[in-house]
C-alpha cells in the first residue's frame, strides 16, 4: 500500500518533503484529489496529501485580497466571498464529476495549481492573473515565499504565475493569496439560435470587438440542458442592471444581420447556464469518451474543427470566443492524439492541445500536454530542476521528466 | 550603490572583443565614448556608467548571434528599450555591452478578429494604441511615460498605469513573446491563444527586468474602447478621508477604471502648472474615472459621488464633456513635471501598501521627510494602493541627494512593514536592490535567483540588478546522492 503523508501545518510539510528527499522517495501531491486523472499518471513512492492545510487566514474585502491555506475547499471560499458580494473573477470550474468524482470537492490550492480559467477568461484573466502570492516548500525542502499580499506588485520575479498551472511539479503550496473582486450585481445572456460554427464564431468576434464588455462568449453546436439541442451561441453581459440591459440591446442590434434569431436569458437561468458551460455539461456524453482541450487563436477555432478528419464521431463546443475548443470523442487507442494534433498544426502555429481526459493507458502512451519545441522543453526542464533537483514532486505529471 | 567588480579579463580584452562584434553586426555598433555616453544611464539619472560598447541589432538572427558571442566570451549584456526606467534597470555595466532595441520598431501585424497586435519590442507603448485608434481599439496599460517607453521595456518591468485597477498591468495584457536566451537560443512563449502549454514562462519573464532573455517580438491584447469615459473630481479635508472613500467605493462593488489621489503639495504644484481647475482648499484630491455605456457611466458617477459625499467629500465635480475629462487628467498626468517646477530635483518613489494603512503611511512619510529636512509631494494610484511619493531636493546642495535616497529607502521600508511591497510598477533595478532582503527572506531570494540560473547560468544578462547577491548556480553540487546513485544520471548537471 502506498504510504500517505498528511501534514497539518507548514513545518510538518517541510519535514515531509525533506525526509522524502533524504530517502529518495518521490511524492504524488494531492489536495482534494479530484484531478488525479488529469495529466500524465504519476508513479510516486508516496502520496503527500495536503488537504489538511485548511483555513482562511486573512480576508479584507476592501483590499480585494484573500489569504488562505491551499487545502481550503473552494466551496468554503466561494461562500465566504459571496457573503461579502465578492468572487474569484477567474471563475474556477468544478469539473471533478468528469472523472467520476463528487461535485464541490475541489480546493483553492488545487484550482490554482491546475490553473484553468472559466468562461470569463478572455475578459477577466485566468487563475494566473489572480494569484498574487504564496508560501511553499520546494523540492529542496525549503520553505519560501513569493509574490505579495497586495494587488499591485512587481518586486522580484512573478513566481505565482509560474506556480499557477504547474500541477504541483515545482513546489508544494502551504499558503496562497489571491485577488478577489466584487461579483457583478446583474447578469444576462443574449442567446443566438441556429447558427453554424463559422457564422457563430463570426458573431462572437463581432461581440468581443464591440464596446459591450462581453464576459462570456461560447458557441454550443448541440445546445444546452433545458434550451434544446439546436445550435446556441451565448454572450454574457454582467454589471449594474441599467448597463446590462442597455448593452444587451445594443449587441442584439449589432448582430441582427448575422443572427436574426435571438433572445435574452435573465439572471438566475444565466448563472446556471454559465456554471454548466464551465463544468462542460453541454457535452456530457459517455464516461469513456476522451476529452480534448484545444487552445488557439479564436479566429482559427472553427477552421480547426472543420479540418478534423471525418468520422471521428465526436461532439464539440467553443468557449473564449472560439479560442478554446472542447472535444468529446469516442475512446480510441491513441485517444485520437494523431488526428487532433496534426489537424491543429495545420491551422495554427501556436495552438496547443491537451488530452484532458483519457484512460490511464492512453495517458501513459501519448503526450498529454502539447509537446514543446526543443529549446523550450530544455528550458522548462532546467526550471523544474531549479525548484526540485531530485524530481521528487509529482514526477512526470507534465512531460517525461517534468 | 555598489556594482559587481568588473571582470578584469573582459576589460583587458575589450579591443579584440569589439573587433569580433564588428563582424557580427555591419552597421549598428557604437564604440566611441562620446556616442556611448547617450546610453550611460536610464531614467534614474543619478547613476551613470559607460558600457564596453552598444549594439543596435535589427533582426532576431543578429540578436542571437551577438548573445551567443557574448556568452562564449563571458561578456555581460544589458538590454535597453527607451531608457525611461526609474529603477536603473537599463544602467550599463563597465564590463558589458548594451543591446539597444530601438531598431526593432515595426508593428508587425494587427488582427481585429483575434484582437491582438504583434509588434517589435522597440515600438512605443502609445504607438500601439495609436495604430488601432481608427478602429476604436486601444492597448490598455498606460504608463505616464507611454509616449516614450517601449513595449519591450514594459514587458521587462511589467509596467502599469492609471487604468490597471480595472484593466490589469502589462502581464495581464500580454499573450506572447519571442525571446532570445543568453546562449542564442530563440524561444517562443505563448501566442494568440489565452494560455500557454507547460510552465507559464511568459508570466515569469514579464517583470523579470531584462535578466532572463532579450525580447524580440511581443503579442498583446487590444481592447475595444469603452463608449464613454467620465471623470469625477472629489476633494477631502484629510487624506485618511479620501483613503476611506476608496474603501467605500470598492465596498459598494464598484471598480472604477481609474482611482487616483493627490495630496496638497501635489495638487498645488499641478494646478499652478496646468490650471486644471483643481480646488486648492482641500488636503486630498481624488480623480475617479468611470467608463462603459452612457447610462452605466451616468449611473456610476452619481453613485460614486453619493458615496464620496457620505464619506465627507467637501468638493465634487463630474466632467460633463470629453474636453473637461481630459482637463481633469492634465493636472494628474503633469504631476511629475509640475513638481519639477517647484523643486530643482525630485526623487520619485514607488511602493504598494494595503490601502487601509494609507493615512498612517502618509503621516510617516511626512515625518521621515521632516527628519531629513525634505518635503514630499504625493500622488497615488489609490485603487490599488500604489504610492508615488516625490521627495523634493536640490542636488547642488551637498548631501541632499543622499538624504533624498535615505528618505526613499525609509518610505519603502515602511511600505513593507505595513504589509506592502517595494515596487508597484517601476521595478527593483539597482534602486531597490539592497532593500530586497526587507521584503524577502534568504530562502525566498534563493529560489528567485535559482530561477535566474535556469535561464542564464553564467549570470551574464543584467547582473547586479534586482538581487543583492548573485545567484549561486554552482549549488547543484549539493545534489543529494542516494546510495551512491544520482537520480536521473542522464540529465546534464551544471
Ligand atoms: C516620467 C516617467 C513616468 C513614468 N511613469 C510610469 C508609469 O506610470 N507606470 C510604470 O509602470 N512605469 C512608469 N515609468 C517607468 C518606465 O517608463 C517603465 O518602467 C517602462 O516600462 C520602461 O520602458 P523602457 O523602454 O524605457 O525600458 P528601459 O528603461 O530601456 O529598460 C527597462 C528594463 O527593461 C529591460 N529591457 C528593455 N527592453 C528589453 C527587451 N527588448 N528585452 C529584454 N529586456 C528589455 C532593460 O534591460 C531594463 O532592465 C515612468 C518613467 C518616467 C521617466
Amino acid at each position: 500500500m502506498t504510504n500517505i503523508l498528511a501534514p497539518e501545518n507548514s513545518s510538518q510539510l517541510v519535514d515531509a518533503v525533506r525526509s522524502a528527499r533524504a530517502d529518495g522517495t518521490t511524492l504524488e501531491v494531492i489536495a482534494g484529489g479530484t484531478r488525479r486523472g488529469y495529466g500524465r499518471p504519476v508513479d510516486a513512492d508516496a502520496v503527500l496529501d495536503v488537504s489538511g492545510l485548511t483555513g482562511v487566514i486573512d480576508y479584507d474585502p476592501a483590499e480585494l485580497v484573500l489569504t488562505a491555506r491551499p487545502g481550503t475547499p473552494m466551496r468554503e471560499i466561494a461562500s465566504l466571498l459571496a457573503s461579502r458580494g465578492q468572487h474569484l473573477a477567474f471563475e474556477p470550474t468544478d469539473q471533478a464529476p468528469l472523472w467520476g468524482g463528487a461535485g464541490g470537492a475541489g480546493t483553492l490550492g488545487g484550482a490554482l495549481s491546475v490553473g484553468l480559467g472559466g468562461p470569463r477568461r478572455p475578459m477577466a484573466g485566468g487563475a494566473r492573473d489572480h494569484f498574487l502570492g504564496f508560501e511553499a516548500v520546494n523540492g529542496f525542502g525549503h520553505l519560501f515565499s513569493a509574490g505579495g499580499k497586495v494587488i499591485k506588485n512587481v518586486t522580484g520575479y512573478d513566481l505565482p504565475k509560474l506556480a499557477a498551472g504547474a500541477l504541483g511539479t515545482l513546489c508544494v503550496l502551504s499558503e496562497v493569496t489571491v485577488k478577489v473582486l466584487p461579483a457583478p450585481a446583474d447578469v444576462a445572456t443574449l442567446a443566438l439560435e441556429g447558427l453554424d460554427d463559422a457564422v457563430a464564431l463570426r458573431a462572437l468576434a463581432m461581440a468581443l470587438g464591440s464596446p459591450a464588455a462581453v464576459s462570456g462568449a461560447v458557441h454550443l453546436p448541440y445546445g444546452a440542458d433545458g434550451l434544446g439541442d439546436g445550435p446556441l451561441t451565448l454572450l454574457r453581459l454582467e454589471g449594474v442592471p441599467v448597463s446590462v440591459a442597455g448593452r444587451a440591446a445594443s449587441l442584439q442590434t449589432l448582430l441582427t444581420e448575422v443572427a436574426p434569431r435571438a433572445r435574452l436569458i435573465g439572471g438566475e437561468e444565466s448563472r446556471r447556464l454559465w456554471r454548466d458551460v464551465g463544468d462542460l455539461h453541454p457535452l456530457q456524453g459517455s464516461a469513456e469518451d476522451v476529452i480534448w482541450r484545444v487552445s488557439l487563436a479564436p479566429s482559427a477555432g472553427a477552421a480547426f474543427v472543420a479540418a478534423l478528419p471525418e468520422g471521428l464521431g465526436g461532439r464539440h463546443f467553443y468557449d473564449w470566443g472560439g479560442g478554446l475548443v472542447w472535444l468529446f470523442l469516442p475512446a480510441a487507442e491513441d485517444g485520437h492524439a494523431a488526428a487532433v494534433r496534426t489537424t491543429l498544426a495545420g491551422v495554427s502555429r501556436d495552438g496547443h492541445a491537451t488530452l484532458f481526459r483519457a484512460a490511464e493507458a492512453v495517458r501513459r502512451a501519448q503526450p498529454v500536454f502539447q509537446p514543446l519545441e526543443p529549446g523550450l522543453a530544455a528550458l522548462s526542464d532546467r526550471v523544474k530542476e531549479r525548484f526540485d533537483p531530485d524530481r521528487i514532486l509529482n514526477p512526470g505529471r507534465f512531460y517525461g521528466k517534468v | 550603490m555598489l556594482m559587481p567588480v568588473p571582470d578584469k579579463a573582459v576589460m583587458e580584452g575589450r579591443d579584440a572583443f569589439v573587433a569580433g562584434l564588428r563582424v557580427l553586426i555591419d552597421d549598428g555598433l557604437i564604440e566611441d565614448p562620446a556616442e556611448l555616453s547617450a546610453y550611460s544611464c536610464d531614467g534614474l539619472t543619478a547613476y551613470q556608467q559607460l558600457p564596453l560598447a552598444v549594439v543596435l541589432p535589427r533582426t532576431v538572427e543578429e540578436v542571437s548571434r551577438i548573445l551567443r558571442y557574448c556568452h562564449e566570451r563571458d561578456v555581460k549584456v544589458v538590454a535597453r528599450g527607451s531608457g525611461t526606467s526609474l529603477s536603473g534597470g537599463a544602467l550599463p555595466l563597465a564590463d558589458g555591452i548594451v543591446m539597444a532595441m530601438g531598431r526593432f520598431n515595426r508593428i508587425l501585424e494587427i488582427d481585429y478578429d483575434d484582437r491582438v497586435a504583434v509588434v517589435q519590442p522597440g515600438v512605443t507603448n502609445l504607438a500601439i494604441s495609436n495604430a488601432v485608434a481608427h478602429r476604436d481599439f486601444y492597448y490598455a496599460p498606460d504608463p505616464s511615460s507611454q509616449i516614450a517607453c517601449s513595449i519591450g521595456g514594459n514587458v521587462a518591468e511589467n509596467a502599469g498605469g492609471v487604468h490597471c485597477l480595472k484593466y490589469g498591468m502589462t502581464s495581464n495584457n500580454l499573450l506572447g513573446l519571442e525571446m532570445v536566451l543568453i546562449d542564442g537560443t530563440v524561444v517562443r512563449l505563448g501566442g494568440r491563444g489565452l494560455d500557454t502549454p507547460g510552465y507559464d514562462l511568459l508570466g515569469v519573464v514579464c517583470g523579470s527586468e531584462g535578466m532572463l532573455g532579450v525580447v524580440t517580438e511581443v503579442t498583446v491584447r487590444i481592447l475595444p474602447r469603452p463608449q464613454v469615459q467620465r471623470a469625477l473630481l472629489l476633494g477631502f479635508a484629510t487624506v485618511e478621508a479620501a483613503g476611506n472613500c476608496v474603501a467605500s467605493i470598492i465596498g459598494e462593488g464598484i471598480i472604477p477604471a481609474a482611482l487616483e489621489i493627490m495630496d496638497r503639495p501635489a495638487i498645488h504644484a499641478a494646478e499652478d502648472f496646468v490650471h486644471a481647475g483643481y480646488p486648492l482648499d482641500v488636503e486630498a484630491l481624488m480623480i475617479a474615472e468611470l467608463d462603459g455605456t452612457p447610462e452605466e457611466v451616468d449611473h456610476l458617477i452619481a453613485e460614486v459621488e453619493a458615496i464620496a459625499l457620505a464619506a465627507g467629500a467637501s468638493y465634487a465635480k463630474a466632467s460633463t464633456s470629453e474636453a473637461e475629462r481630459v482637463l481633469f487628467w492634465t493636472g494628474r498626468k503633469a504631476a511629475f513635471p509640475a513638481v519639477g517646477r517647484i523643486s530643482p530635483d525630485y526623487y520619485c518613489v514607488d511602493g504598494t501598501i494595503p490601502r487601509r494603512t494609507l493615512g498612517e503611511v502618509l503621516n510617516r512619510i511626512t515625518e521621515i521627510g521632516g527628519r531629513h529636512g525634505l518635503k514630499v509631494a504625493n500622488v497615488f494610484h489609490a485603487g490599488d494602493g500604489n504610492l508615488h511619493p516625490m521627495v523634493l531636493y536640490d542636488s547642488n546642495i551637498p548631501g541632499q541627494l543622499e538624504a533624498a535616497e535615505a528618505v526613499g529607502a525609509q518610505i519603502l521600508e515602511t511600505c513593507v512593514e505595513v504589509g506592502g511591497v517595494l515596487s508597484g510598477e517601476h521595478g527593483v533595478g539597482i534602486e531597490k536592490r539592497d532593500l530586497m532582503h526587507r521584503q524577502f527572506g534568504p530562502a525566498d531570494l534563493e529560489q528567485q535567483t535559482r530561477l535566474k540560473c535556469a535561464f542564464d547560468e553564467k549570470n551574464l544578462l543584467n547582473p547586479g540588478k534586482v538581487f543583492p547577491e548573485l545567484c549561486r548556480c554552482a549549488e547543484m553540487g549539493k545534489i543529494h546522492v542516494h546510495r551512491g546513485a544520482l537520480r536521473f544520471p542522464e540529465l546534464p548537471r551544471f
